[in-house]
């Protein structure tokens, strides 16, 4: 029913709605992705808007000054540039586990950051503009235009239901099993014979590869790139999505993308300093709603019939 | 480079590195006794150096703003501490890191309402405005000697308490196991609370004294906070000596790395530390 109504949104909505809906479905696949780490892994990375950023930043670099970039090819290398990058940090961190595993992805993250902000590769601090969107063009045939926000729109749309079903298909497989055995208990699973380094680094890999997706995509969407992206900020703000929606549920991280954007709408226009608002909302969430939005019904439940609390 | 250029770069590692201990040295111990990864450590930090900033522009001396300031940050690290740290004590990481998260927001706004977003300067105290002679052209100023030996003389302070005293005794027997030490009848939680106020002390102490020499502008302590990480990374968490060690060889690798490598000079720390992660996955050193 979700679907149903996201599909049809742009014929009521207004531009700005659209364009807003649009960025919450881009944030939903980076909080889906960073779903398959914290949620089915049991690897809480502070790191995730690094890939988000590479990502982003494949299409800032990839497309040509004067002309507009191939949509297909440059999708397929920021999936690939971020999957790699990936891969190579999760070599380092996957070996950490709980705190360590925080701290160190934090770090590296900030390395990329820094590698963006403070040298001239990526533009600087400014970051890059480009001047026109991405072509859909599969030799001369072109399905549709991302000049318009409603094909935009269906786009990102499209792309959020794949990368949900994939991720759904992924959970039920035998490899997203293995996944949430680790996530409950590495020592049993290693000494059952699963390779466990193995299945985080992939878990790793495929995880920061979904996040340049999404990165891209807004990239697409603004048509500008800078290290903001990369920000740790960027990383929070998407782990806060995840809690707010609830972890290891597939919908909870489109549902918390959503109250996130919704939260971010509503505070910063009461007032400029929203980052107060936000941050005491989720200090008070912390402290008296451990489990996040998605335990609201099952304690509201637990109030109404009287059942003990576990 | 020659030796003068040299020493001045060595010695401006070693107060970069000591002063980062300040911060990481509370930041590994909050986690090493309490269990808990505090995000808003470098924000202890900011707040030292606006507290330096605005202080001593009231009462006209560094010193006694240093002074107020310690006094503050303790009451403050004993307020967090009872109003949301002992609310995450049974909590998993993922809560710590959002709660703290939350708290680093926070504090940037309050000291965006407060203080404003402008880099203001702190000006060094007259008996230290100086510089000690190296060469006809070279010189060191005197007051990052000052910092350095002070931090020294902190390090050595920390040593004593953690290795000589009861509270010590308490510290280290409340890094190993808790609940033995809550069962003999000692109380945790005060211990808890005095380490958190030490921490927030510590780190509140060293944006004081850094102040005069990196100014103070926003963001500072999400910088320190990402560097101390690596710190306590490298160090070993839970390991204050491990911190020290750690903390000096990043002073060594950022200051020499942005002299020799300046095209590299914010990655030099990153790759340090992925080196030693290959080596040492638990970092240097495992007990406190």
């Amino acid at each position: 029913m979700a679907l149903g109504l996201l599909a049809l949104f742009p014929l009521a909505g207004s531009d700005f709605y659209n364009e807003l809906v649009t960025k919450v479905m881009i944030l939903a696949i980076f909080a889906l992705s960073l779903d398959l780490l914290v949620g089915y892994t049991g690897l809480v990375s502070f790191g995730h808007a690094a890939f988000y950023g590479i990502g982003a930043y494949a299409l800032g670099l990839l497309a040509p000054k004067y002309d507009p970039a191939n949509l297909w090819l440059t999708l397929a290398a920021a999936v690939a540039c971020a999957g790699l990058a990936a891969l190579i940090v999760g070599v380092f961190v996957v070996r950490a586990r709980g705190i360590y595993f925080i701290m160190v992805t934090l770090a590296f993250a900030q390395m990329f950051y820094f590698v963006f902000h403070d040298t001239k590769f990526g533009g600087g601090s400014d970051g890059i503009s480009m001047n026109f969107k991405p072509v859909a063009a599969i030799g001369s045939f072109i399905p549709f235009n991302l000049s318009d926000a409603n094909h935009v729109y269906y786009f990102v749309f499209a792309a959020l239901v794949t990368v949900f079903l994939f991720l759904r298909t992924l959970s039920r497989s035998s490899f997203g099993r293995a996944l949430q055995g680790i996530r409950s208990n590495e020592e049993r699973m290693r000494s059952l014979g699963f390779p466990v380094y193995r299945y985080k680094l992939a878990s790793f890999t495929l995880a920061g590869a979904l996040a340049g997706l999404a990165g891209y995509l807004s990239a697409m969407q603004f048509g500008f790139v800078n290290p903001e992206l990369l920000s740790w900020h960027q990383s929070g703000n998407v782990l806060l999505m995840l809690i707010l929606g609830g972890l290891g549920i597939m919908y909870g991280a489109d549902v918390g993308a959503f109250v996130f954007v919704a939260l971010e709408e509503l505070f910063s226009s009461v007032t400029t300093h929203w980052q107060l608002l936000l941050g005491a909302t989720i200090i008070l969430l912390v402290i008296f709603l451990p489990g996040g939005l998605a335990s609201v019904a099952s304690r509201f439940r637990r109030l109404l019939i009287g059942a003990p609390s576990e | 480079m020659d030796f003068y250029s040299f020493l001045i770069q060595l010695l401006n590692s070693i107060q970069y590195g000591l002063l980062l201990f300040l911060v990481a040295s509370g930041l590994t111990l909050i986690f090493g006794i309490m269990g808990i990864i505090n995000l808003a450590h470098g924000s202890f930090y900011m707040i030292g150096a606006y507290m330096a900033f605005t202080l001593s522009s009231l009462t006209g001396s560094l010193f006694a703003a240093i002074v107020l300031g310690i006094v503050l940050s303790v009451i403050l690290g004993v307020f967090l501490e009872w109003a949301l740290f002992s609310h995450l004590y049974k909590r998993d990481h993922l809560e710590q890191v959002l709660l703290t998260y939350g708290l680093i927001l926070v504090f940037e706004e309050l000291r965006s309402l407060i203080v404003g977003n402008d880099v203001h300067g702190v000006n060094v105290p007259d008996i230290l405005n100086w510089s000690l002679p190296l060469t006809d052209t070279l010189s060191y100023p005197a007051y990052r000697l000052f910092m350095s030996a002070v931090c020294l003389v902190l390090a050595v302070l920390l040593y004593l308490v953690i290795r000589r005293t009861r509270l010590g005794m308490m510290i280290r027997a409340g890094s190993s196991n808790r609940e033995m030490v809550q069962s003999l009848g000692l109380n945790i939680n005060l211990v808890y609370r005095l380490v958190f106020a030490l921490g927030v002390a510590l780190a509140a102490f060293a944006g004081m004294i850094a102040a005069p020499v990196s100014s103070v502008y926003p963001g500072m302590g999400t910088q320190v906070l990402i560097i101390c990480f690596v710190v306590v990374v490298i160090g070993g968490i839970g390991s204050v000596w491990g911190a020290l060690l750690a903390a000096l060889l990043i002073g060594l690798a950022d200051t020499f790395g942005k002299v020799l490598i300046p095209q590299a000079a914010g990655v030099t720390v990153y790759v340090l530390m992925a080196a030693i992660l290959l080596w040492r996955p638990e970092g240097l050193f495992r007990r406190i």
